[in-house]
């Protein structure tokens, strides 16, 4: 059995995405681990839909203020410049491309970009939160997920089977074992997580993928 | 002489919430920003076919021990007294929380309809409510289950749903600071839902930590005007 990246890890290689004054949301679950991983020599402003900008890194739960949270229901820290604003005001900045770039989990991703998100067998009144209108909105959209199920089925699909977030969204797919990127000719295969070959990789993805002339192993 | 909005207690301020009105219940889901002795009271008072608009249904006082030491109650208590006819929101149900809120139960058992809205949607619809609008065109929802029974449109080359206005006949809002007068500051994440809620009801009620004659709040710091708020409870957490 091949050792697969941990959750903190996959944050630290999201966050390397991160770009100097990038406006960045943060998504339900895992992708609020990428707060802690921000590269030293770069100053970004994470913004969450319950109305924040600004804010530092994720607090601890023992000193939580109940009115200073994400929409993840995380504790977050005071910073300087940090601004409060209403979900009206939260969802302008989301919807009209204010937002550079947003981080969300997902249940599956096809091969062309669809994801899907918020819905699943057996739980009919689970909600999408706010994750249509980041996936239609945010500039760049980047899901950090588990390469598969929990039972070993491949989550990066030639079609979503679970309700839709959004069409050809996806820019760049981050899981335990693999980057990879949605481009026109289909899912390209980037770096791979240390000790794997592509060939493993391609064995618990259901799409196909091609793999990068410049295969790299994930730096950490 | 002022019209008088402060009421003594939330009891007094819920007592005339009707069968089969509309609600919307401020917040973002969890305790910060929730009104939650205004929804306490709702729950005494017993008004029944209600339809609640808010972001999340609720986890109900069980669940509420995940998220907060001691646990609170939230909407969920409305579900659990079978008040709740409709329920239009963003999140019902969290699928990070086990199958077993109020809402999530009694969906199950079907009694109560759920209309599933993007959280972006919501508060535009809420504030096309508020501001008299017959509605708006969002990219937010296309090519999946929302986009059902909408009228589509291409704008500019992309592809738009036609979304409607909510509007309220009661909200129930959680703020800072009141004057007396009815113009509301929020502290934090607390914001959230509230101001646009708050305008778009056709009584909008108010609990608030702290309340302060006119004067005492900066009239530039000041989120929701006061013709918007009809009735104000003070109640310190």
């Amino acid at each position: 059995m091949k050792t697969r990246l941990d959750e903190q890890t996959i944050a630290l290689r999201v966050a390397r995405e991160f770009e100097n004054g990038m406006v960045i949301n943060l998504g339900y679950g895992m992708p609020g681990l990428c707060a802690d991983f921000i590269p030293e020599d770069r100053t970004v402003y994470f913004h969450s839909e319950n109305g924040v900008l600004g804010y530092g890194g994720l607090g601890t739960d023992e000193e939580k203020d109940y009115e200073l949270i994400n929409a993840s229901d995380q504790p977050v820290t005071r910073m300087p410049g940090m601004c409060f604003f209403d979900s009206a005001a939260s969802f302008d900045m989301i919807r009209g491309g204010h937002v550079d770039l947003v981080v969300l989990g997902a249940y599956q991703v096809s091969k062309e970009g669809d994801l899907a998100n918020w819905g699943r067998p057996g739980r009919p009144a689970t909600g999408m939160g706010g994750g249509m209108d980041l996936a239609a909105g945010c500039r760049q959209v980047i899901v950090m997920m588990l390469h598969t199920t929990r039972e070993g089925a491949p989550r990066i699909v030639n079609h979503c089977s679970f309700p839709l977030t959004a069409k050809h969204c996806v820019g760049k797919i981050f899981t335990d074992v693999a980057v990879m990127e949605v481009t026109k000719d289909g899912l390209v295969l980037k770096e791979v997580a240390p000790g794997w070959t592509a060939e493993e990789v391609q064995a618990l993805t259901e799409a196909r993928l091609i793999v990068a002339d410049d295969l790299k192993e994930i730096a950490l | 002489m002022a019209i008088n909005k402060v009421f003594a207690d939330c009891d007094s301020a819920v007592a005339d919430i009707f069968d089969g009105a509309v609600i919307m219940i401020g917040g973002f889901g969890s305790w910060g920003g929730l009104p939650i002795n205004l929804i306490v009271a709702l729950a005494k008072q017993g008004a029944g076919n209600l339809t609640v608009i808010s972001n999340q249904g609720g986890v109900g006082f069980e669940l509420s021990h995940r998220i907060k030491p001691g646990g609170y109650q939230d909407i969920g208590i409305l579900y659990a007294k079978g008040q709740v006819k409709k329920f239009i929101g963003s999140v019902p149900a969290l699928g990070g929380m086990p199958p077993t809120s109020p809402i999530e139960l009694a969906h199950k058992e079907g009694k109560v309809e759920i209309e599933m809205v993007p959280q972006g949607t919501l508060a535009e619809r809420i504030r096309a409510g508020a501001g008299g609008l017959g509605g708006f065109y969002t990219s937010t929802g296309v090519g999946t289950p929302v986009e059902i029974g909408k009228e589509k449109k291409v704008i500019n080359g992309r592809e738009y749903l036609l979304e409607l206005p909510l509007t309220a006949d009661f909200a129930l809002i959680k703020a800072h600071k009141a004057d007396t007068v009815g113009n509301l500051i929020y502290r934090g994440t607390a914001r959230c839902f509230n101001p646009v809620m708050a305008m778009a009801a056709k009584t909008t009620i108010v609990e608030v930590d702290e309340l302060v004659q006119p004067g005492e709040l900066d009239p530039e710091a000041v989120v929701t005007p006061q013709l918007f708020v009809s009735r104000i409870v003070e109640v310190p957490r």
